[in-house]
């Protein structure tokens, strides 16, 4: 199941690392997550529905769907997909609904920490936002749930469109692993502190200052800060969305970006043989990825009657060999404990199944490429006030064109803010960083934001860039009632 | 609607098909046709024959200004940079190439067109290695040149 020859990324054999897991002894590699060496070692069902006791696999990879919770070293509801894998550790399967462990933090006193700017989120926004922010002068913390920096730039093996300021013409992964080289550098000049494997748990109330808790997880010994700042930046990201069809919970159902994640980040094949569903550029995108990896594309199905991704993307996939079936969804997937197997089936000019053009795709993997859902939890909690915009993927937080929400000092950045793609993220984040850091009475530089402003316009100008132009537009629009109050 | 929206495959139509004498100097083929946010390819041009509008507008390669140096083919992110050049009765065909294994010059690969379709043998002439993406030269028949746009390496 592992990938060890890529034509893009380096997969090294790395440190064998043994685990428990259900009373074995199994092994996985340096670097992994619990649930990435699970599944390199053949096991994908990691849970168990309570009401039914059907098998469950993860569906997105992230630490956002929860399908994926086990008990680690006696802490229950661990999210596997993005725990780190250590030597020795024991995993289990959960029965039923977890026993509440004994105080976790009863020994260990809580740690403070007050910064200029909290950054949550080290996607392309949340690091773009906080090097923005250092830049300016500001003291900023940027807290991760993940081992790694970089949020979802991670398994972006492509090249970036956009301009050579988006750093167009290099691939995510090294533009992830740029930004974090600029990152470090405030790091090391003491502008900056970083706290991956930490999850902001919630807001909390505070007299003048922002307050939230953070629970960072070192070696599943849980350290709890209570973390103060004037200004915070939430760079949460998105969510992959589920479709609704039989057999959509089988294990080997999964988010086209989970796929990514597996393969791309820890260089596990999900399986062999995949259906991908949704022709937009996740789908087509993530389809070829699958091909370099050495996994085949039986086709992409789409259930509108055009392409939605770049025809560019489209066609490399042709090429190669893989049907694209636009007017085409899926209708069940079957199995045992696992996908087996699909039905696709062609759609009216309404979108309805054509009785009688059933097709069936033998396959072992289903991805879904159909829209992702801001993460917004956070932002609702603070109370900043959110909409629902459809162009925007669901909803989100009010916001001017500084990034700034209905919450003095709340800013928001990236898919968090309206989903759209990395380029745009980074733009925002920056401008997030700045207006963050200018508020609080650092070097002010007005060019430099209307500066960031005219590139994100630009790049939004085109007809892909149509839905989050509306999205914002109506964003914006929205921000300026005078309930609102950004 | 353009056919392509539905299918991903460019036809004849959609494109800018250079002159025989054009063909015969060597021109890049940029099957690019939709307003995308992307321009690496003017900057990478020596003699500025690829020009854009706006960083949307899709890029016009000029054929008479065009050298076919094929620098262009590897800085494309959506791999649709293609460099034909015609001699007598074959064409060199440069392509994008992202897969394992890598050919070597001198090998003989399958050639691919555009659906995805095997259409015979044909000769590797050079590989050029740009970061990890590799440019593959061929030696087609000169009626395929603007078909052929993949190879698959045979083991």
């Amino acid at each position: 199941m592992r990938i060890r020859n890529h034509p893009i990324i380096d997969f090294k054999k790395r440190k064998e690392i043994p685990f428990r897991f259900q009373k074995k002894t199994l092994v996985g590699e340096e670097g992994d997550t619990i649930a990435s060496a699970l599944h390199a070692s053949g096991v994908k069902i990691l849970t168990r529905s309570y009401t039914y006791d059907s098998p469950r696999g993860f569906f997105c990879g992230i630490g956002k769907c929860s399908s994926c919770l086990m008990r680690v070293n006696g802490i229950p509801n661990v999210r596997t997909c993005i725990a780190p894998l250590t030597p020795g550790i024991c995993v289990e399967m959960q029965e039923k609904l977890a026993q509440l462990p004994d105080a976790e933090f009863k020994k260990k006193p809580k740690k403070t920490l007050e910064v200029d700017i909290l950054v949550v989120g080290a996607g392309p926004a949340g690091l773009s936002a906080a090097i923005e922010g250092a830049q300016q002068g500001a003291q900023v913390l940027i807290v991760d749930e993940n081992q790694r920096l970089g949020g979802q730039l991670i398994k972006q093996t492509h090249k970036f469109f956009g301009s050579k300021n988006e750093r167009a013409g290099t691939r995510g992964i090294d533009i992830a692993a740029q930004l974090e080289t600029d990152l470090r550098t405030f790091e090391k000049e003491k502008k900056v502190t970083v706290m991956t494997d930490a999850t902001v748990i919630g807001y909390y109330e505070s007299k003048n200052l922002h307050r939230f808790g953070v629970i960072q997880r070192m070696n599943y010994e849980s350290i709890l800060y209570d973390v103060r700042c004037k200004n915070v930046v939430l760079a949460t990201g998105a969510m992959e969305n589920m479709l609704l069809f039989p057999g959509n919970d089988l294990p080997g159902v999964y988010g086209a970006g989970a796929v990514q994640t597996l393969m791309n980040v820890y260089g596990v094949k999900p399986g062999n043989k995949v259906l991908m569903v949704g022709a937009g550029n996740v789908g087509l995108i993530v389809s070829y990825q699958l091909l370099q990896a050495g996994i085949a594309v039986d086709r992409v199905v789409e259930a509108a009657p055009t392409i939605g991704g770049y025809h560019v993307h489209a066609a490399k996939l042709r090429r190669c060999g893989v049907p694209i079936q636009t007017s085409h969804s899926i209708k069940e997937v079957y199995g045992d404990d696992h996908v087996e197997g699909a039905v696709v089936v062609k759609l009216d000019s309404n979108w309805k199944p054509i009785p009688g053009t059933e097709e069936e795709v033998k396959c072992d993997t289903i991805c879904l490429a159909v829209g992702l859902t801001p993460s917004t939890r956070l932002l609702s909690q603070i109370g900043a006030v959110l909409e629902f915009i459809p162009e925007a993927g669901g909803y989100v937080a009010l916001h001017d064109a500084s990034m700034r929400t209905s919450v003095k000092g709340v800013y928001v950045a990236g898919d968090a803010s309206g989903i759209e793609e990395a380029s745009t993220a980074m733009i925002e984040g920056k401008i997030a960083g700045l207006a963050a850091a200018v508020s609080l009475g650092f070097k002010q530089n007005k060019k430099l934001l209307s500066h960031y402003q005219k590139e994100l316009d630009q790049l939004r100008a085109g007809p892909f860039g149509e839905k989050p132009r509306i999205a914002k537009q109506k964003i914006a629009h929205l921000a300026e009632e005078p309930h609102v109050h950004v | 609607m353009s056919t392509y929206e539905k299918d991903g495959i460019l036809i004849a139509k959609d494109l800018k098909i250079p002159s025989e004498k054009q063909l015969e100097k060597g021109v890049a083929i940029i099957e690019c046709v939709q307003e995308i946010p992307c321009n690496p390819c003017v900057d990478s041009c020596p003699v500025h024959a690829i020009s854009m509008k706006d960083i949307n507008a899709p890029p016009i390669n000029d054929y008479e200004k065009c050298i076919g140096c094929t620098k262009c083919i590897g800085v494309c992110p959506g791999l649709a940079i293609f460099v034909i050049k015609v001699k007598g009765d074959t064409a060199l065909v440069s392509l994008p190439y992202e897969f394992l294994p890598i050919p070597n010059s001198g090998d003989t690969v399958t050639a691919i067109d555009r659906t995805g379709t095997p259409r015979g043998k044909a000769l590797v002439k050079r590989v050029v290695k740009n970061g990890k993406t590799m440019v593959i030269t061929i030696e087609v028949n000169k009626q395929d040149a603007m078909d052929i746009r993949n190879i698959r390496v045979i083991s």
